[in-house]
């Protein structure tokens, strides 16, 4: 049924069968077996050059905004409803769309460039007729040739790897190109097909490549090789070289190309840049419905006032132009085509411009936030990043904030703390400290010396109390956090087990050292030698030695080191090899040698060598827990020092070093919540399952009685474990028959053959293997706990955060004791909460105990007394999911609104996502989630705003997320500062534009009623566009990116203001109406009083619209003045400057233009009206009295939001305090 | 994006890695200055009551002088108007405004009696005021060709499209073309001193000086440069329909004829609102002794031409003398006077709260 299975598969369209080119090399192109596949070339460009306009003006068009500007202008060219000069109507069209056009041509030339250069980039492909790799461009690669990758090279296409210069058959690859994320990863030669040690022959390649089509998935791929003989290997995302990833660690590759250019996985999942819509935006497209509304109304009035005028004239006036046959139209019909010509005359009421100040706006508040040196993190070099350029402002309003745990409130640096073996606890006392400085750690102690193992306990505690004094200011992650101080108890009782069976391998077996042979065995740790990663090559070797200059000598001096050592005493040389070489060394394996020095003895000889091989190992662990335990081993002599996908090597503490053969890996998933590895003991020759993992998955897979009192006593050391707050991981041990392997191995490969379904095929053996353990009962329990350090300030920003209004949740995957002990630590739980904790395993429970909560804490929420105390909510995940379902949700809603903290625990990813969405759409809030692993990529994407924090987990959660900062103290300063800002300001700089718009509009719209609602404009055209282009807005802009209404320190000192923001916050309903009729009011002043002053006089329409123009100026800046809270240097000069260039570009044009606009004539007005003292009058007082019930009523509000809200009074006081500061 | 983005980082030649010992070659550390730290020094106003009681004051203080000036000023101003329009059976002008037409070739003339209570000291400025003449009529505003107006051969022989239906006149190019230039207003005022003695003596009115400088020397112009011989000059167009006599024939001085001719240009000037004026004529003071026009009779003599019936609207002569305010106008005077005591009232009514509510304010944060 297998292989009906695997028929059907390829009956589908959704395979490929490639084939190697090198047969047809030199055919024409139509006998080529691969030429429907692209080539390698890509072109990531939109345009060409030829087809550039046309196809730009189609993506322009596709902006509502912008139709509705080009269906302005068009209608500025009917004859009978133009308002300006038809040509005159198109210059705000064709400037927006050529400054969009240019900026798109412009990055598309950038896209150009890099395509042709990285498809210029050089690589080498197999060329039968040379029988050679010969040097070609990425352009050249095409699916079914063979490429050479050469160390320190970047991949050019998706390759099948089918050799590598490492005689295991293995290749390291960094995918930071594609990921982010620095670790190496191996990668292994498809099995089978390659004559392993040999130079590799093309050639000789025959198999057909059968593989899924391409597709974006970057940690999958399916495929296998059906080789002549019909014998198919399966192959999955493991020999599979990513296009775009550096090949690290090996000096050559060769690769079979399946995906080529656009299909290579890189490509694919190369998207656009994220597009979200803020709360703010949303906001404002009502409003803008508004002020269509308004529009036409006001075109409304504008066609009934026309029709009706017309009507009450007796006859035709002289001053009624006919058309050009001379006819008038009807009343009626007049009127109806007037308001075709007041939408044009007051188009400017739809803020277009808006849009793109936003833009603009956001753009600078973006370049801001990355610029805080605040958000920086010195440690890891990484800035603030913002990866969504248009939800600054929503960072503003934030009312939920969902948090992981591991890595977002702790550091994600996992130090080894305390173990438990077959019921013993070592408490491991010294490795509580913090870590010490460098300088003090290896400081020469006389008792060093001592053989009996004593010293490192001795030395320790010398180093403990240093560290204690120094602790406090230690940056958190120095390169020594990773080592561990053994516990002396466990070290003797290694010794002890050790000599006691020094020479006999069924010692071996021993409960102590198949633990640590566990921590060093049961991963997935990369080892790699550090100085071959940190340096670019451009020779294609990548040695170790001769290189650097520094690196020689550092070289050198461990030489001497390592000689002085076997002399006596290996004390002088690690100090001097870290001062001399501290960049290139990383690791010394001080433990490892102290071992040997005082414990093997006659071992000596293997010493200097093996100290001269592995001066500098380096972990590449993909999750930080493997790497704690790593090192842990490594601290009691057992050292990982290579692993290779069939064999562990491992250094014991005498200096043996055993190879291990690994049979099979079985790697974690979610779903077991374990990994186990399954090796072949070399002295023994056992099969050995070591598997590793949460302790609830691992306790309930052990069954035999006479172990009960082991795993009872282990159970009650990890329960105390957990309430330390540290994370608990269970080793067991299995042996296996061989016949047993058998039969297991046989079901293990027909799932690994399998395509469809595979990898749930995959989970299903695994699962088979290790339940097969609890039968066998032949196991041991061995816990570990590791701790996880709360992260600098975590506390602290909590506290501020909660006092901003915003509530925190936590979402772990812990155990509830765990997240508990974290809560109470980073204050998210307080000492007198009531803490409800749900824990159910039964939804009628639940329901009763739900409704039961829920109602003594609604009887809380009403205690007028004030005393009730405050709830935290604790649950788990099996009740959440209970509680998420949608006849308890809405319950489930209630009580957590009511709680002042949740912690949720061992949630999965999805329920992550699932607890944000329910908060988000039930409450209608504005939620944050912040998270740090690929285990909060959901909830980061459900969320309003996602934050990922680049940790130790990889760059997942970065590249889902919308902002990225790299500790969670940072958030404290983002959200209440900038997040405060940003919303503050583009709310200002929005409702702002609105008022300006109206004001500058209903002038305009006043002077309808005096020239009988003809749509004249008392104001030159080019004077109107000019208004809006360059003399009103700039300073708005520089308000939405540089206004400050309260300074970074009282907004970090009194999170109370962030509540501002919360809810609607400053851009309101009555905000906006607010404006609006200040708006109106400004513009009668600024219309009327002109008007009564120049009633009944000789003036004509332009020289009329000059003071109007000049005052609703004034009025505009004036009014902004008024709302800019902080002044600057900038401020002055932009504002002064908007002025300055509305004098000068307005008097340079009433000079030079005589008759260059026809029929409009400005020419000399603004002269003449300069020199008549009345001008200025006019001015000062109609802009005193636009201001007037805007300046006192600012005074008033403020004075009045001293007195009677408390928060104000902060406010006030806030202020003062500012005052001292500036 | 993506391939851009790991070429660039190909290009710096460096992978920044993070953790132990990995020494970043580049450091991506923000600059830490003023600008981009948000910290530029700054100035704060704070809106206290403080700070804004002065400003009311100061305001109050200075808009009621000057408020006080603008309306002394203003009434200082004297002016007389006279609607001749003759809508009233009583007028003297009652039969002229009845029998309108734009074309008709015998003038009617009518005088109106009137008596200057008041000597006008100064020199005197002459306006002829319309009502209810839109002007400002977007289409209207349009219906000219400034090129022809500034003198463009070519312009003059093929008017702008903006002048249709005014352009072209049995097929010849209309000069001035356009409907401003066609309604052109033209009444003519005369007036008339009577002696206590009886004796009737025309008071001379200047004709120059009237238009705008810039106008008269830089907009408008007459087609050919300086040739006086303006007939020659204007062959081949013709006059605008309303017109009873063509452009070189609106006066005999060759400074004041064609498109230069100064009622023609006060004309071309478009008025803002439906009900204006426009300046006529001068009357410039002779003698410093003399008052320019002395108290007692006068009499207006129009020949009344230009029909408002259609519109419904007034035709009006003023007379007013002039100071650096320009025409009479009370408006702004009061305004000023308004607006400087509300602000002084709004003042001492702050002060008030602020002094009532100030105390507990400042004890409060003292408390605090």
């Amino acid at each position: 049924s297998k292989r009906h299975h695997q028929r059907r598969w390829e009956g589908k369209r959704d395979i490929r069968k490639l084939v190697s080119n090198l047969p047809y090399e030199g055919l024409e192109k139509m006998k080529q077996p691969n030429r429907h596949f692209p080539g390698n070339a890509i072109k990531t460009t939109k345009y060409t050059l030829l087809f550039f306009i046309p196809m730009n003006l189609f993506e322009q068009f596709h902006r509502l905004a912008n139709i509705y500007f080009l269906g302005l202008a068009i209608l500025n060219f009917v004859p009978v409803v133009n308002a300006f000069q038809p040509e005159v109507a198109l210059i705000p069209i064709c400037v927006i769309l050529a400054l969009t056009a240019l900026k798109d041509g412009w990055e598309d030339f950038r896209r150009y460039q890099s395509d042709r250069k990285l498809n210029n980039t050089p690589c080498f492909i197999y060329c039968r007729k040379e029988q050679q790799f010969v040097e070609r461009r990425w352009k050249d690669v095409r699916v079914g040739d063979f490429v050479k990758v050469i160390c320190n090279e970047i991949i050019p296409a998706d390759l099948l790897l089918l050799h590598t210069s490492d005689p295991n058959g293995v290749c390291h690859i960094e995918t930071a190109n594609l990921d982010g994320e620095t670790n190496l990863k191996q990668r292994r030669v498809v099995p089978g097909l390659s004559t392993s040690t040999s130079e590799f022959e093309p050639e000789s390649f025959n198999g057909v490549v059968v593989c899924e089509r391409p597709n974006n998935n970057l940690n999958h791929f399916k495929c296998y090789v059906e080789k002549p003989d019909n014998v198919k290997v399966g192959i999955g995302i493991e020999s599979l070289l990513l296009r775009g990833c550096t090949v690290r660690n090996t000096d050559h590759t060769v690769g079979f190309v399946v995906y080529a250019g656009h299909e290579t996985k890189s490509m694919l999942n190369n998207n656009g840049p994220r597009y979200k819509r803020s709360k703010l935006e949303r906001k404002l497209n009502t409003d803008v419905i508004f002020c269509i509304i308004l529009l036409f109304a006001m075109c409304l009035v504008g066609a009934l006032g026309h029709f009706s005028w017309l009507q009450e004239l007796p006859s035709v006036p002289p001053y009624l132009v006919p058309d050009s046959h001379g006819h008038l139209d009807s009343p009626a019909l007049s009127g109806f085509y007037m308001f075709f010509t007041m939408i044009i005359l007051l188009q400017v009421l739809i803020p277009i411009s808006l849009y793109v100040s936003i833009e603009l706006v956001k753009i600078g508040q973006v370049f801001f936030i990355t610029n805080d040196i605040d958000l920086y993190d010195e440690e890891s070099d990484t800035p603030m990043q913002c990866r969504a350029l248009n939800i600054t402002e929503d960072l503003g309003q934030i009312q939920y904030i969902f948090s992981d745990k591991t890595g977002t409130l702790t550091e994600n640096k996992m130090v080894f703390r305390r173990c438990t073996v077959m019921g013993t606890e070592y408490p491991h006392c010294e490795n509580g400290k913090r870590p010490w400085p460098p300088q003090s750690r290896w400081t020469p102690d006389t008792e060093d010396a001592d053989p009996a193992g004593t010293p490192h306990y001795h030395g320790s505690r010398h180093r403990g109390k240093v560290a204690e004094s120094a602790q406090r200011d230690v940056a958190f992650s120095s390169p020594l956090e990773t080592e561990v101080v053994p516990d002396r108890k466990l070290l003797q009782q290694i010794r002890r087990t050790e000599s006691s069976s020094s020479s006999s391998s069924s010692g071996k077996t021993d409960p102590y050292l198949d633990f640590f042979l566990a921590l060093a065995i049961c991963n997935t740790v990369v080892v790699s030698t550090a100085t071959v990663r940190r340096q670019r090559v451009s020779a294609p070797i990548c040695p170790l030695e001769t290189s650097n200059p520094f690196e020689t000598f550092s070289h050198l001096v461990r030489k001497v080191g390592s000689f002085r050592q076997t002399i006596s005493s290996w004390r002088p040389m690690s100090n001097r090899s870290r001062t001399s070489s501290n960049c290139s060394v990383l690791e010394e394996d001080h433990f490892n040698s102290l071992a040997k020095t005082g414990n093997c003895g006659g071992r000596k000889s293997t010493g200097p060598q093996t100290q001269d091989t592995s001066p500098s190992l380096r972990y590449e662990a993909e999750s930080p827990d493997e790497a704690a335990l790593v090192h842990a081993a490594k601290a009691y002599g057992f050292t990982l020092l290579a692993r290779t996908p069939g064999s562990v090597t491992v250094r014991l503490p005498c200096g043996e070093e055993l190879v291990f053969e690994v049979l099979d890996t079985l790697a974690f998933d979610s779903h077991r919540k374990r990994m186990s590895v399954l090796v072949r003991h070399p002295v023994t020759s056992e099969l050995v399952l070591y598997t590793k993992g949460a302790d609830y998955a691992i306790m309930e897979l052990l069954g035999t009685p006479y172990q009960k009192r082991i795993a009872a006593d282990t159970q009650r050391h990890l329960d105390c474990y957990a309430k330390e707050g540290l994370r608990t991981l269970c080793f067991t041990k299995k042996v296996l028959s061989e016949r047993a392997y058998k039969d297991w191995s046989v079901s293990r490969q027909g799932a690994l053959a399998a395509i469809d379904n595979r990898e749930k095929l995959i989970m299903d053996t695994a699962g088979l293997l290790e339940t097969n353990l609890t039968l066998l009962g032949n196991t041991r329990v061995r816990a570990t706990g590791i701790e996880d350090r709360l992260q600098e300030s975590v506390p602290d920003t909590i506290v501020a955060l909660r006092e901003a209004g915003i509530q925190v949740w936590v979402l772990t995957g812990d155990k509830p004791e765990t997240a508990v002990n974290i809560g109470y630590a980073c204050r998210l739980l307080d000492e007198g909460d009531l803490v409800i904790n749900m824990n159910y395993v039964l939804q009628l429970m639940c329901v009763s105990i739900l409704d039961c909560t829920l109602e003594e804490v609604r009887r809380y929420g009403n205690d007028p007394t004030g005393l009730a105390p405050t709830i935290s909510l604790v649950i788990d995940g099996r009740t959440l999911a209970m509680a998420l379902e949608s006849d308890l949700v809405d319950r489930f809603v209630d009580l957590a609104r009511r709680c002042r903290s949740v912690l949720c625990c061992r949630v999965t990813p999805l329920q992550k996502s699932a607890v944000v969405k329910v908060i988000r759409e039930k409450l209608k809030v504005m939620t944050l989630a912040v998270g740090d692993g690929a285990n909060d990529v959901n909830m980061i994407q459900a969320a309003d705003v996602g934050i990922g924090i680049s940790g130790q987990e990889g760059m997942q959660a970065v590249m889902a997320s919308d902002f990225a900062i790299s500790r969670f103290k940072h958030l404290k300063k983002l959200l209440l500062v900038h997040g405060h800002w940003c919303y503050t300001r583009l709310a200002n700089m929005i409702i702002y534009f609105f008022y300006k718009n109206v004001a500058y509009v209903n002038l305009l719209f006043w002077y309808q009623f005096f020239c009988g609602f003809s749509g004249t404009a008392m104001i030159d055209y080019w004077l109107m566009i000019f208004f809006n282009l360059f003399f009103t807005s700039a300073p708005p802009i520089m308000f939405g990116i540089m206004d400050k209404d309260v300074s970074a320190e009282t907004l970090l000192g009194l999170p109370e203001l962030y509540r501002t923001g919360q809810g609607t916050g400053e851009y309101k309903f009555s905000t906006f109406w607010t404006a609006m009729l200040d708006a109106f009011y400004q513009s009668l002043v600024c219309f009327f009083i002109p008007y009564w002053v120049y009633e009944d006089s000789d003036i004509d329409v332009f020289t009329f619209g000059t003071p109007l123009n000049t005052v609703s100026l004034f009025t505009i800046l004036l009014h902004l003045s008024i709302e800019i809270k902080t002044w600057t240097v900038v401020h002055w000069v932009i504002m002064l400057g908007s002025v300055a260039v509305y004098f000068i570009v307005t008097l340079a044009y009433s000079a030079i233009c005589v008759t260059c606009n026809p029929p409009s004539n400005p020419y000399w007005i603004l002269q003449s009206q300069m020199a008549d003292p009345m001008f200025y009058l006019t001015c000062i007082i109609t802009t005193v009295l636009a201001l007037l019930p805007r300046y006192p009523q600012y005074s008033f509000s403020f004075a009045y939001k001293n007195k009677n809200s408390p928060p104000e009074t902060d406010f006030e006081q806030g202020t003062i305090l500012e005052k001292v500061w500036l | 994006m993506m391939a851009s983005s790991y070429n660039a980082k190909d290009e710096d030649g460096h992978i920044t890695v993070s953790g132990p010992g990995g020494g970043t070659l580049k450091n991506k550390k923000p600059d830490n200055t003023a600008f981009k730290q948000q910290r530029l020094p700054a100035w704060q106003p704070i809106l206290t009551a403080g700070t804004v009681l002065p400003a009311f004051f100061i305001i109050g203080l200075i808009f009621i002088p000057i408020g006080i000036g603008l309306y002394v000023t203003s009434n200082n101003i004297k002016e007389l108007e006279i609607d001749y329009t003759g809508v009233d059976m009583s007028s003297p002008c009652f039969n002229c405004s009845q029998n309108f037409s734009w074309n008709s070739t015998r003038p009617c003339t009518c005088t109106i009696p009137f008596y200057l209570e008041q000597a006008f000291e100064s020199n005197v400025f002459m306006y002829y005021g319309l009502s209810n003449f839109y002007q400002n009529h977007r289409r209207y505003v349009k219906s000219r060709d400034d090129s022809q107006l500034n003198g463009d051969i070519e312009a003059l022989l093929n008017p702008s499209k903006e002048c249709e239906p005014y352009a072209r006149n049995e097929n010849k190019p209309i000069a001035p073309c356009g409907a401003i230039a066609n309604s052109m207003f033209n009444d003519t005022l005369e007036l008339f001193y009577i002696d206590p003695n009886g004796t009737k003596i025309q008071i001379p009115l200047m004709k120059k000086g009237i238009a705008w400088w810039t106008d008269k020397h830089v907009k408008f112009r007459n087609p050919g440069g300086n040739n006086p011989n303006l007939t020659a000059v204007f062959q081949g167009t013709t006059k605008p329909v309303n017109w009873r006599k063509p452009v070189y024939e609106l006066d005999t001085d060759s400074e004041n004829n064609g498109f230069i001719n100064e009622d023609f240009i006060v004309w071309m000037r478009t008025a803002a609102l439906p009900t204006f004026r426009k300046l006529y004529r001068i009357i410039q003071k002779k003698n410093s002794m003399i008052p320019t026009l002395p108290r007692g009779n006068y009499t207006l003599e129009v020949v009344y031409n230009y029909p408002v019936g259609s519109f419904e609207g007034r035709k009006r002569m003023i007379l007013s003398t002039i100071s650096w305010m320009g025409g009479k106008n009370p408006f702004l005077g009061i305004a000023y006077i308004t607006v400087g005591s509300i602000c002084f009232f709004l003042g001492v009514v702050l002060l008030i709260i602020h002094h009532k509510y100030g105390n507990r304010n400042n004890s409060a944060d003292i408390t605090n």
